[in-house]
Formats: structure tokens, sequence, C-alpha cells
């Protein structure tokens, strides 16, 4: 590589400060996740290889590379859900919406995916769904509220 | 005017705050009553969620909680009209009513001093408490030097897990040269069962911005990052409005208050990875990497964000600062232990009757918070262990309730002080399934990077995995203690090095429990589904078909006015028969 290219690369990163993470967060919020095409625009843009932007993409837990449903439903197994029997939880919502945690409901409506405290841990056991929480939760008010979400969406 | 405010935090919203501050303002408007209605961020009884505080001009407050829909009408006509309080709903007020009033009256607060009194979405309200008196009174009347010097006098260590003392922190950054230098505010929480740092950012996010500028005053540095988690939106939906509306004043900026100081605050988002509060991991995700922590020394006070010297705090030790600044060194100090001076926070959560914050001053006991302020006990049960410091930290049984809370005394049992996450453990709680909790999400959490922790921990986990499905071996427990160690005295970064605890504090207080998983294969707690066995104690049935008719896998027979039987190899465990019969006719075992 002549050394005009390296610093060309190089300047794209100083001057873009660590943008690579923003980057990809607002690739994942516009497109619901990380299309092979967005690591393409972000490589073009800032002259991050695509193997370091895959590798940052894939070590956070929050990128996803597959699409994902129009509803993500979050559900906490942090410390103080676990002990509130957050697993029976996970299993009334994959029982209701028939598929596994980390799947997406083929209509692209739902998906689950568990995560670590939600930081509303004194509701325990909490779920979100996109942006909203739900707590002190039992196996059949999560039901209701999973239909109510459906019955919004005419299923 | 008295006004009406609704605590609009995470936990509060959750418990449906949102409507309950809709109907007020519908109700006030349709009635013309003279009263303002206004929100705050979380007061700390999260137990009691939605709360609606009413305060007069003569400062008079009263806290009803749980508050919802319904109650509003009469809430509107008894206290606002007739001026009489409804007594049954109260929880707290500042003339010794309210049924929880033990709860916030034990309180000492410094951290959470403006949490659920202030509108955190307002500059005004946090100046009219005294807010951003202490960056002036810093740039006007103290040297960097003389400032830091105060943190030091003050005692005041870092809250985020290590304790390291804040003042001695920023002295090294502030000797370390560099034309460029950071501030950074470790608001990651990545600890399960913590949310302290979420209602300090939603509740009072200006007392952050504030001490991240006199820290960057302190050390000569003019830029900071706040590192929050995405999983709090509402803490960075008002961090950001607490930014533009200091940026507005002038407060951030160029010239801050007019001196000769400039300070800008940019907010990053974290991606989801615990290892990324780790200091040198969050640095490195700041600058759009892996986060994979690195060896210290160099300490990021010598190389730190993009290789220049970094200071960085926690959120409720940058919170703690204005108020020293203002305050005093001796009056922080005079709060505290020998060793550990002021308060700290704590989250309650589990089998607690209440979960929420509490500040108290270091140096009261574990019995005092579970008991004194917490009220003991969910359900009547019995208190069997607290679980202190999350995945680095460790369970500290009920004969240790006595144990004051300071950094050294906790660490003595095994535990850590961590960033304050406590969650209550009752006697339906297995440990043996609680190390098997923490040991899979480090194990998930382990960036990879070294050995000990990346496989380490996994070998733990199936260890354990093993024996909470009955499949254990005596020598197993050797194999734990011998491989928690190796992982402890290995590993690179403190995601490693205290991964261990969880097993190690378990297996030393609850040893019992393990042995009974291997030898006779049993729970004790009834938790691990693969030990317990559900039958039908036939002297009790009365054949009311309950427990068939909810069975989901319809493993039990029997006809209506008979003894019912369960079919062993079909059933699942759910507990579906146990909670319904109404006989107790289904025996636990
Ligand atoms: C695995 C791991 C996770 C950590 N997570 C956090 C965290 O979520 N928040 C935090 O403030 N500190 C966390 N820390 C501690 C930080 O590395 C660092 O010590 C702290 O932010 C310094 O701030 P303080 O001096 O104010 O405590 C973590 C450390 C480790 C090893
Ligand atoms: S453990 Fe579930 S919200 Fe914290």
């Amino acid at each position: 590589m002549d050394e005009r290219q390296f610093n060309f690369r190089r300047m794209h990163y100083e001057g873009a400060e660590g943008a690579l993470i923003p980057l990809l967060q607002k690739a994942q919020e516009e497109m619901g996740y990380i299309p092979i095409e967005a690591i393409q625009m972000i490589y073009e843009r800032t002259g991050i290889p695509p193997s370091e932007i895959y590798g940052v993409a894939t070590f956070y837990a929050q990128f996803r590379l597959k699409p994902v449903g129009k509803y993500i439903v979050r559900v906490c197994h942090g410390t103080a859900c676990h002990v509130a029997n957050a697993k029976s939880i996970t299993d009334a919502i994959c029982d209701t919406l028939n598929i596994a945690s980390g799947e997406t409901t083929p209509d692209r409506l739902f998906t689950i995916e568990t995560v670590s405290c939600l930081g509303c841990c004194s509701l325990a056991p909490v779920i979100m769904i996109n942006e909203q929480t739900f707590g002190n939760l039992t196996t059949s008010s999560v039901k209701k509220v999973i239909k109510r979400y459906m019955k919004e969406n005419g299923k | 005017m008295t006004r009406a405010i609704v605590g609009l935090s995470t936990c509060g919203v959750a418990a449906g705050a949102e409507a309950v501050l809709a109907t007020l303002k519908e109700r006030v408007d349709a009635q013309t009553l003279d009263l303002q209605v206004g929100f705050t961020g979380c007061i700390g009884m999260c137990y009691r969620e939605p709360l609606v505080e009413i305060r007069t001009d003569s400062g008079e407050r009263f806290i009803y909680g749980p508050m919802n829909e319904k109650r509003i009408d009469r809430l509107l006509s008894q206290h606002i009209q007739e001026g009489k309080p409804i007594e049954e709903w109260l929880v707290w007020t500042n003339n010794g009513l309210g049924s929880d009033r033990e709860f916030l009256n034990h309180q000492v607060r410094i951290v959470l001093r403006n949490c659920g009194l202030i509108n955190p979405e307002s500059i005004s309200d946090y100046i009219a408490q005294e807010g951003y008196k202490a960056i002036q009174k810093a740039l006007k009347e103290l040297t960097p030097d003389a400032l830091i010097g105060i943190m030091i006098d003050s005692g005041l260590r870092g809250r985020g897990g290590a304790g390291f003392p804040t003042g001695m922190k920023w002295r090294f950054t502030r000797l370390s040269a560099g034309p460029r230098k950071f501030i950074i505010c470790n608001a990651d929480e990545g600890d399960p069962g913590a949310f302290m740092d979420r209602s300090v950012l939603e509740g009072d996010p200006h007392s952050v911005l504030e001490g991240m500028l006199i820290a960057g005053y302190a050390i000569g540095a003019h830029e900071g990052y706040i590192y929050v988690r995405a999983e709090y939106p509402k803490a960075i939906e008002r961090l950001k409005i607490a930014i533009r509306q200091a940026e507005e004043k002038g407060f951030l900026g160029n010239n801050v208050f007019g001196a000769d100081f400039s300070f800008g605050i940019k907010i990053k988002e974290g991606a989801g990875a615990f290892v990324c509060g780790e200091e040198t991991a969050l640095m490195k995700s700041i600058e759009g990497k892996r986060g994979m922590p690195r060896i210290r020394p160099p300490f990021p006070a010598v190389k730190g964000l993009w290789d220049s010297p970094t200071s960085i705090n926690n959120v409720e030790t940058f919170a703690n600062v204005p108020w020293i600044v203002t305050n005093g060194a001796a009056a922080f100090s005079h709060y505290g232990t020998e060793r550990s001076k002021g308060t700290k926070v704590f989250a309650l959560a589990g089998k607690i009757n209440r979960g929420g914050l509490v500040e108290v001053p270091m140096g009261v006991t574990i019995r005092d918070i579970v008991y004194n302020i917490c009220s003991g006990i969910k359900d009547n049960r019995r208190f069997k262990a607290v679980q202190i410091g999350g995945p680095s930290g460790g369970c500290v049984p009920i004969q240790l309730q006595d144990t004051i809370i300071d950094y050294d005394s906790i660490s003595r049992t095994g535990a850590i002080m961590g960033s304050g996450g406590m969650v209550v453990m009752d006697e339906t709680t297995c440990m043996v399934d609680v190390a098997r909790f923490f040991l899979d999400f480090t194990q998930r959490e382990s960036c990879g990077k070294c050995t000990f922790c990346r496989i380490g921990t996994r070998r733990m986990l199936e260890i354990l995995t093993r024996i909470t499905e009955g499949k254990g071996e005596l020598g197993d427990l050797d194999l734990l203690d011998d491989l928690a160690q190796k992982i402890k005295d290995n590993s690179l970064c403190g995601l490693g090095q205290t991964a261990p605890n969880p097993v190690l504090t378990t297996l030393k207080y609850f040893r019992g429990e393990y042995e009974a998983h291997i030898l006779s294969r049993k729970c004790p707690a009834h938790h691990c589904t693969a030990l317990i066995i559900f039958s039908v104690i036939a002297a009790l049935c009365d054949g009311c078909t309950a427990c068939a008719r909810i069975c989901p896998v319809k493993c039990i027979s029997g006809t209506k006015g008979e003894v019912h039987v369960i079919h062993q190899n079909l059933c699942t465990k759910c507990g579906e028969c146990y909670r319904v019969c109404p006989r107790d006719a289904i025996l636990k075992d």
C-alpha cells in the first residue's frame, strides 16, 4: 500500500473518531438489522475493512445480521428476573408465538430475544417490547400482553 | 400553586405511570383545578410505583402509591379540594406519616439528593437545588490542585466496583502529560440486578454532567464521553436533553461560565457487551473496535482513550462530586467507616418486600438494609442469602447479616461491593442454580481473549449444569475449586478474575446444598426440575380433576371423585398441578 493511501485511511479513521459503532447502530435503526450491503457502504465511507466491520458487528450482542420482526420482545434473564422465574415467562411467550427464543415469527411481526437486565429489577420478571417495558409479569399476564400486540396488528 | 408530581422513570412507566399522568392532566384541565401537574425521576420506591406526590407551596410533601387511573378522582376531590390527605394510600410524608416512611427516613441521600424531587428535564429545577454552584465555586475559588486535594480528603472511592480513590485517580491523570485528555463517565451498568446508575441518569442527569465538568477542570481535560448502555433509552433521552440545555446556557462549551476553561460532552451508546464496563474494553468500544480489555499498566490515567490520559469514573461517583465541592470534604467523610467514606446506593431486588433504591451511609449492616429499610422477605419466607456485586460478587448468607457495609468488610465475605446490586434470596432459591446462572452469564460475556476465562468458565458451567441435573459426582466440587483458583489467578481482566466468586462463596457457605444435589440427588430448595418429583398424596386427593385439567402435557389420569395419578415418564415438572390443587394434595419433593 503506498503511503498516501495509508494516510488517507488513517485520516478517515481519526476523523470519524470511533464512528463505526454509531454507524452500525444507525444502519440497524433504519433497517432493523445489518445487511451485507450496509457493511459495504460503511467500508466505502470510512475505509475500515469489511472484515473489521464484521468483527465488530459480531462482537456486540446488539447487532443482528438477520432481519427481525416489527416487535422485538426482550425477555430479561438478569439475576432478579432469574430468581423470579424468568424462564417460565420465556416459555409462555415462546408458546404463544410458537417460536423459540432468538427466532422471528414467519409473519415477521415478533422476534424473541433474551437480555441480561433491563434495569427494572424491582419489578421482576420484566420484558421490553421495542421501547416499552412491562413488569411484575406472570405467565398469564405476559400472554395477554403478547396477544394485545397480535390483535393490534390484525392477528 | 400546589403541585401533583408523577414519578416517570423506567420502573414507574412500566408500572403504568404514563396513564396516571395523562388522567391527572385530563381531570385537572376538565375541572379547572388550581393544581400544577408535573413529573420527576425515580423516588426509589420502585415496589410502590406508580407514585404521585402532592407538594404544597409551603413545602409539605405527600407521596401516594401505588396509584392508578381509578384512584385519581378521589385523590383530587379529597386531598386537593377538601384538603384531607388519604391516609390509607400514603406511603411517605415529610411530617412523619405514611405506611412506608421508614424506607425513606432511614436513608441519607447525597447521590440521590435530587432524584424524585426535581424535574430531570428542567435545568432550572436543578439550578434551584444549588445546581451548577459547585463548578462555579471550583472555577472561581479553587485551583485544580486544591480541588483534587478536596476529593482526596473527602475519601470518595470509585463506585463502579473496584473502589479506587477518586482524587488519586484524578491526580495521576492531571500529572500525565498530553495535549489532549479525556473524562469518561462509565454508565454501562452491566451488573444484572443493579439499576442505580439508570435511576441517577433518569432522575438527575445534570448532577453527572456537573461532576464531569469538575473532573475536567481538575484534570485539564476538555472532552468528556458518557458511555451508556443502549438498554436504557430513557436515560439516554434525558441525558441528551440535559446536555442540550447546559450547552444553551453556556455551562458546556467554550469558556464555561466565562472562565478560561472549555468542556464538551458526547454520548456513546453501548452495544450490549458486559465486558465493555471494564475500563480498557470500554475505551476500545468508544474507539469503534471490539471491546476487548488489555493488560494494565499502562493505566488509562497514562494511556487511555486514543492513547491519551483519561480518567474514567462511574455515574454514582460523578454524582457525589458536586455535593462534595459544595459542602466540603469533611461533610462527606463525616459519614462512613475508617476506609469507606460517604454513602452508597444499593439496588434492592429479589425476594424482598420493598425493592428499590436505598442510599445509606457506609457502615450500616446488611440486616439494617434488609429488615429496617426494606421490611424483610416477601411472603414471610426465610431470608437465606443476599447476592452482592453481581457476576463478580458473591452470596452472603444469613449468618453474616450483621456484616457492615464497606469495601473491606464485604470483600472479607468473599463477595465484593461491586456497583451495589443486592439480590435477596429466600429458601426457595437454589444456590447451586444461582452459581450456575452467574457462570452461564460470565461464560457468555467472556470476550474470549484469554484462555482461562474463555475455556475455564465454560468448564465450570458444564460441571454446575451437570450438578443441577442430578448427574454430579463428589469429585466435581474439588474440580470446581481448583478451576476457580486458576481462573482467578490467570485471567487478564476483572471479568475472569472475579467470575469464580459466585461459585466460591456458594461452595463456602452452602456446601450442603451442593452435596444434596450430588449425593442424594435432591434439590433442597425444590428448584432444579430434574431433581423434583410431583406426586399425588392419595389420602388428600378428592378427585376434583383440577390438576388433570390444567396439566399441559395431559400426564395426570383419574376419573372424577377418585384419586389421580401423575405419570412420571411424561411429566415436564411445570408445577401447574401443585399450584392449582385446592386441597394441597400434590407433593413436591
Ligand atoms: C467485567 C467488568 C465490568 C465492569 N462494569 C462496570 C460498569 O458497568 N460500570 C462501572 O462503572 N464500572 C464497571 N467496571 C469497573 C471499571 O473497570 C472501572 O473500574 C470503573 O468504571 C472506574 O470508575 P470508579 O473509579 O468511579 O469506580 C467493570 C469492571 C469489570 C472488570
Ligand atoms: S434482572 Fe431483570 S430487570 Fe434487572
